[in-house]
């Protein structure tokens, strides 16, 4: 049985095609693995027992022909799912069930799959290594007490560590591709407006993006092709022709001109990172594309930039927990006093730091010295890529600045937590796509990961160039069961 | 730039979050440094610069006005932490 989670999503798919295994066959195995995984605190909430009853009801009627049949998935507990507990990772929405699904797990559900459980997350997706979680720490399953990134940790962790074949996250500054980083696995965020944002806890509206997470690019090709979608639920989704991303899938990428941006080589990088980002310009150019030198000159602000623009649209999104509608209340002396009780008792230390901040920038006196201001700093982030654009098809970056820090190393210095999205936070402002792929491993054994960001709607060539490299890297996660009871 | 107890006490009332002596003061920390980092922005001359306010260039769809969701009353309140069955339930908030 054990063979089985081993299994990438797309021979699972052929295997379960070809009726050499059954979805119960699958799905028990990865609720298997699951169980025997407590320690790597994955899951917020498991739905083990329909799980499998819907696995047999599949394996009664099978339909082949869809694109998941029967494969077992478990997602970030950011995505409302219909009757099943969804908390966003935080104590104010402890208690809340959907009445509805969102459209991206609708999507998942709709071509076969079925609902493993919700892991465990950032609260409300503020955070880059899964600490701000009411529902406490996730292990990286590559070391003891390593971050497995965020805020889509759980979902990580829960696809290296083989609790479920593939997963959704969401990434908003960073929240995919840092922890398919830090966990040696695949992240897109697609384009904003790719994937529909209905039924998804708001963060940051204008930056939010659903993606998929995977072990290996093909895997996550025939995620995102499931999951990216026109839907008039969100007024942000954009009505393109979107491609068939795992079909399509080729690492013919001959003559493609791939940017390397010299704003990218901070100050204080290690040198293991640099050598890594060396790599990856040999592996493009083996592959028969051509490296160009450009220049991206506001890259340095774009940090500054998002933490403007994130916990402004955060306060607002967030104004809606007021004790009243749905989540935790707090006895209060009157209406007042129980909203402020209710805020200050359900939202976790982080979570309150970045409504205050949006707050501030966004009252009376102070929103044109900073969110006027930051508005216009994105146009120029994301004119610089504009015009980058004009000579390259893609850019090739280091996904994160270091590999996966020790849990409670950066808890006590919020800035050195922010700059883990230094390079990942320019393609949300700028709504482009970006994919992480695992390329190489740190003194410490811990994975790399290099980011390939595209143009806008051009999911498919970035698919295609981290496809093509990922056979040049031949990346081998060392995952040793160290958690397994 | 400097963010003091007083200015905290203000955001948090807007905020509507209530913050103690102590939390406060913490909070005026972080906010500061966070700030100094933001600060690096005034660096940048943006007088001629059109604000960036929605990252996808299309226009928004029209759509008829129709009624999709009818009678979900019981929905919308089932997650309420208090209710009469028809109506959210609050503090008392008038004489």
């Amino acid at each position: 049985m054990s063979d089985i989670t081993k299994q990438s999503l797309t021979k699972l798919v052929e295997n379960i095609r070809n009726k050499k295994l059954s979805s119960t066959d699958v799905t028990k195995a990865f609720i298997d693995r699951s169980k025997k995984s407590e320690n790597l605190n994955a899951y917020i909430t498991n739905d083990f027992t329909s799980a499998l009853d819907k696995a047999k009801k599949f394996d009664q009627k099978p339909n082949l022909d869809l694109k998941l049949p029967g494969i077992p998935i478990a997602v970030k507990d950011l995505f409302c799912t219909k009757d099943i507990k969804t908390t966003a990772g935080s104590k104010i929405l402890n208690n809340f069930i959907p009445t509805y699904e969102s459209t991206v797990t609708e999507n998942i559900w709709n071509e076969g799959a079925i609902l493993l459980g919700k892991l465990n997350c950032d609260e409300f997706a503020m955070g880059s290594s899964n600490e701000t979680s009411f529902f406490g720490n996730v292990q990286n399953p590559i070391d003891r007490n390593l971050v497995p990134g965020g805020s889509s940790g759980g979902s990580a962790s829960a696809v290296a560590g083989q609790l479920t074949p593939v997963t959704i996250g969401t990434d908003t500054g960073g929240s995919i591709r840092q922890p398919a980083s830090f966990t040696g696995i695949v992240g897109l965020k697609p384009t904003y407006g790719s994937c529909s944002r209905y039924g998804i806890v708001a963060f940051a509206s204008s930056l939010d993006q659903a993606g998929p997470m995977a072990q290996n690019v093909k895997d996550c090709a025939l995620l995102h092709e499931v999951i990216s979608s026109y839907d008039p639920k969100d007024s942000t989704s954009i009505d393109f022709k979107r491609n068939h991303y795992s079909k399509e899938l080729t690492n013919n990428i001959k003559g493609k001109k791939i940017g390397i941006p010299k704003e990218y080589r901070v100050d204080g990088m290690p040198k293991e990172i640099e050598d890594l980002w060396q790599k990856g310009i040999q592996y493009i150019k083996d592959c028969g594309a051509e490296t160009i030198d450009i220049s991206l000159p506001n890259t340095s602000y774009a940090l500054p930039t998002y933490y403007i623009v994130a916990p402004a649209e955060a306060s607002s999104n967030l104004a809606r927990y007021d004790g009243v509608k749905y989540g935790f209340r707090a006895k209060g002396e009157n209406l007042i006093d129980m909203y402020e009780k209710t805020r200050s008792e359900g939202f976790g230390a982080e979570v309150q730091r970045r409504i205050m901040i949006g707050t501030y920038v966004l009252s009376s006196g102070y929103y044109d010295a900073y969110y006027l201001k930051a508005q216009k700093v994105r146009k120029l982030i994301k004119n610089d890529f504009d015009e980058a654009y004009k000579k390259v098809d893609a850019i090739l970056t280091p996904s994160t600045p270091s590999s996966a820090f020790k849990i409670g190393e950066k808890t006590n210095d919020p800035v050195s937590m922010y700059l883990n999205d230094i390079f990942t936070v320019p393609a949300n402002l700028a709504g482009l796509p970006g994919i992480s792929i695992p390329a190489g491993h740190d003194s410490k054994g811990y994975p790399l990961g290099l980011q390939i960001i595209g143009k806008a709607f051009d999911e498919q060539n970035i698919l295609n160039i981290a496809y093509a490299m990922e056979e040049k890297i031949n990346f081998k996660n060392k995952i040793t069961d160290w958690w397994i009871k | 730039m400097s963010i003091d107890l007083k200015t905290i006490k203000h955001i948090s009332k807007l905020a509507r979050i209530s913050v103690d002596e102590k939390s406060a003061e913490k909070l005026a920390g972080d906010l500061n440094s966070i700030f100094d980092f933001i600060e690096k922005l005034n660096e940048l001359k943006t007088d001629n610069v059109e604000p960036l306010t929605s990252i996808a260039e299309t226009t928004l769809k029209l759509r008829s006005d129709e009624v999709k969701s009818k009678n979900i009353r019981e929905q919308i309140i089932k997650n309420s932490p208090q209710d009469n069955e028809d109506y959210f339930v609050v503090p008392k908030v008038i004489e």
